[in-house]
């Protein structure tokens, strides 16, 4: 009897320790996975950097190691980018169009998924089905109707085309996304406040606006993004330097012919992308406390 | 707007009446409240009782301005309210969830209301100092709603609702996300506050003992109308029909067919032992069969059968079982205790009023 209960308890501490090893190997092998998925994603930026401080004659030698300077850094090529080329006049186009959508979008979007989750009963939803249906026709094939929109206004060569075609697409997503944030709101807080003293307007705008905060930050970010990095309606419609945004000019400024300014291009790119890198990493916490707190019993 | 009044100087006029309401969702189906008509005293805690369904939350939210009534109309302080909106009711109203507001912290929450009526800052902060004093959540002011725990956030939304000075109250099963022994003492609490507030109360729910305890006067809705309007004595005394009869009392009232008629009697009304004194007319003697108890500490619960129908008989603890063959027992009951309802309608045979003060004798024979 003893003996048995002493086995047990040795095959019972064998088998914690087993069990802790085993802890500490999933960890290990979690660490080494995560670590080597993060190193391929950030190898893209980190050439992108590299690349644009190299000089031509570090660059293009095939034998060079092309992840180390052989040659010393320069800042020849932002020099390019920046006095030779119309890159600022671009930077200024791009964040001026994605501004403008993302108050056209935010203007539209907030009553629309409203009306559709709280005003129209059963046929909201699937209105809000076939609004987001519209996002998925390819802007290859809507390009060629909105030619003619866009003619007709008086828009053509102009980047206030940008600012009229980009909503289309922005418009039925974010409508579909604030709508799955808006369910989420606890209407009675809305009804409390109509009771508690407010007209229907300032209690959405005191209560409802306040808690789907990470859904319309979630609009904001995903409508900036998307103006930054649009490249067809923009090619379609944009032909003049100073009317064109990032995504088309640099390649058409930077591409001579059959000479690319590779430095310059990973320059124009990095400057682009890093802003927007660290404002989604900066909203991140943001939008996870956001949605805890949603979750939260009103 | 208009600065709200205090309690000592507020106009008497918070009676709230609802003539011949009636709401319809949706054009086929069957409305959810289906002509209802009733009037509130001043001051008075009137609680809508009803089954999860019967209508008894749309009819409040009706008279918070939250649903538009198909057709009747609404008064409150003698006032048709029909077309105002909530904010210009001057009610205030605690939704089941409470509906804290999840962004704000509970002093914001409460004077959410005050700031809503333009009050002055110093007046706001007076005002939540009080409302938080009486409910007992003074030390909470700086916490968020998730921080509370659901007897703290009940508080909070009662105080909310106290500082608005509304003419009336709208409880929408206030107390149902608490835990039973939290119940019953929120209930105790509820009862007191209301009393030195004074302010008229609606009250809904779908717990009888609630409604019992709180309630000045009961309304007991099903299918979106009123089957009886009375004091909680009354109600369980007389009831109106055989729905308010066996929707009321735990276990509910018995209803055996005697003579065409569905006679209906309390369980603690039955008596075990045949009394030996007194007339032998005064009593109804009847036989349960299949008899089985089931014992409860202070009480005991008698189930049987009679004509096919279940009977439950409820007697103290102590009292012995009666000598039985086959599972068959005699028992008695006093022929005043019995309510006559008529089989087909299920309503009370004769006026609830003349009941009590009828003749036992009569009444049986009714």
């Amino acid at each position: 009897m003893a003996t048995t209960t002493a086995s047990a308890t040795e095959t019972h501490t064998e088998q914690a320790g087993r069990n802790r090893g085993q802890r500490v190997l999933g960890r290990v092998v979690l660490y080494v996975v995560a670590t080597g998925f993060a190193l391929f994603a950030a190898l893209p930026f980190a050439w992108m950097v590299l690349t644009t401080f190299k000089a031509d004659s570090d660059l293009y030698r095939p034998a060079n190691n092309p992840f180390v300077y052989n040659d010393p850094p320069t800042w020849h090529n932002i020099n390019l980018l920046w006095n030779d080329t119309s890159y600022p006049t671009f930077i200024l186009n791009t964040l001026l169009v994605a501004v403008v959508v993302v108050l056209i979008t935010i203007a539209v979007v907030v009553p629309a998924a409203y009306a559709l989750t709280r005003l129209t009963g059963r046929w909201g939803e699937s209105l809000g089905i076939l609004i987001f249906l519209v996002y998925l026709v390819p802007p290859t094939l809507l390009f060629i109707p909105l030619t003619g929109v866009v003619a007709d206004l008086g828009l053509q060569n102009s980047k206030w085309a940008m600012v009229l075609v980009y909503p289309t697409f922005t418009i039925p997503f974010c409508t579909w996304l604030l709508m799955g944030f808006f369910r989420g709101v606890p209407w009675e807080i809305e009804e409390q406040a109509m009771i508690d003293g407010y007209s229907r307007i300032q209690a959405i705008w005191k209560t409802v606006l306040p808690v789907s905060l990470p859904g319309i930050l979630t609009v904001v970010i995903f409508s900036f993004t998307l103006s930054l990095h649009e490249f067809v309606y923009a090619l379609a419609f944009v032909q003049s330097s100073d009317q064109k945004t990032v995504s088309v000019g640099v390649f058409t400024e930077l591409i001579r012919g059959d000479v690319f300014f590779w430095q310059s291009l990973m320059a124009a790119a990095a400057l682009v992308a890093f802003p927007v890198a660290l404002l989604y990493n900066y909203f991140l916490d943001r939008f996870i406390a956001g949605f805890t707190l949603g979750a939260v019993k009103g | 707007m208009k600065h709200p009044t205090f309690r000592t100087d507020r106009d008497t006029m918070a009676r709230v009446e609802t003539r011949n309401l009636v709401k319809q969702f949706t054009a086929s189906g069957a409305p959810a409240v289906n002509g209802i008509s009733l009037q509130t005293t001043d001051g008075e805690f009137l609680v809508l009782l009803g089954p999860s369904g019967c209508g008894k939350t749309t009819l409040l939210r009706m008279i918070g301005g939250l649903e538009k009534p198909t057709s009747g109309d609404i008064l409150i302080g003698d006032r048709v309210v029909n077309d105002l909106p909530p904010r210009a009711r001057q009610i205030a109203m605690v939704f089941q969830s409470y509906a804290l507001y999840p962004h704000m912290n509970v002093r914001n929450n409460i004077s959410f209301p005050l700031k809503a009526a333009k009050l002055d800052k110093a007046a706001i902060e007076q005002k939540v100092q009080w409302a938080s004093s009486i409910l007992g959540i003074d030390q909470l002011l700086d916490r968020k709603p998730r921080q509370l725990s659901g007897g703290q956030r009940q508080r909070v939304a009662l105080a909310r609702a106290l500082v608005r000075e509304p003419n009336v109250f709208l409880l929408d099963e206030p107390l149902s996300n608490l835990d039973a022994q939290r119940r019953a003492s929120a209930r105790d609490e509820l009862q007191v506050f209301q009393h030195e507030i004074g302010t008229t109360t609606i009250y809904v729910t779908h717990d009888q003992v609630e409604a019992m305890g709180l309630g000045d006067r009961i309304a007991v809705i099903n299918d979106g109308t009123i089957r009886q309007l009375g004091t909680p004595h009354e109600i369980y005394e007389d009831p109106a029909d055989t729905f308010v009869a066996t929707f009321l009392g735990s276990p509910p009232m018995n209803l055996v067919e005697r003579d065409g008629d569905l006679v209906g009697f309390r369980p603690e009304a039955v008596e075990l032992v045949p009394p030996e004194h007194g007339d032998a007319s005064s009593w109804l003697h009847l036989t349960l069969a299949e008899a089985r108890e089931e014992y409860l500490g202070s009480e005991k619960l008698i189930y049987g059968e009679i004509d096919g129908v279940r009977v439950v008989a409820r007697v103290h603890a102590g009292t012995p079982m009666p000598a039985h063959e086959g599972g068959k027992i005699p028992i008695t009951v006093n022929r005043a205790a019995l309510r006559i309802f008529d089989k087909d309608s299920g309503l009370r045979r004769q006026p609830a009023s003349d009941s009590v003060s009828a003749s036992p004798a009569e009444e049986a024979s009714a």
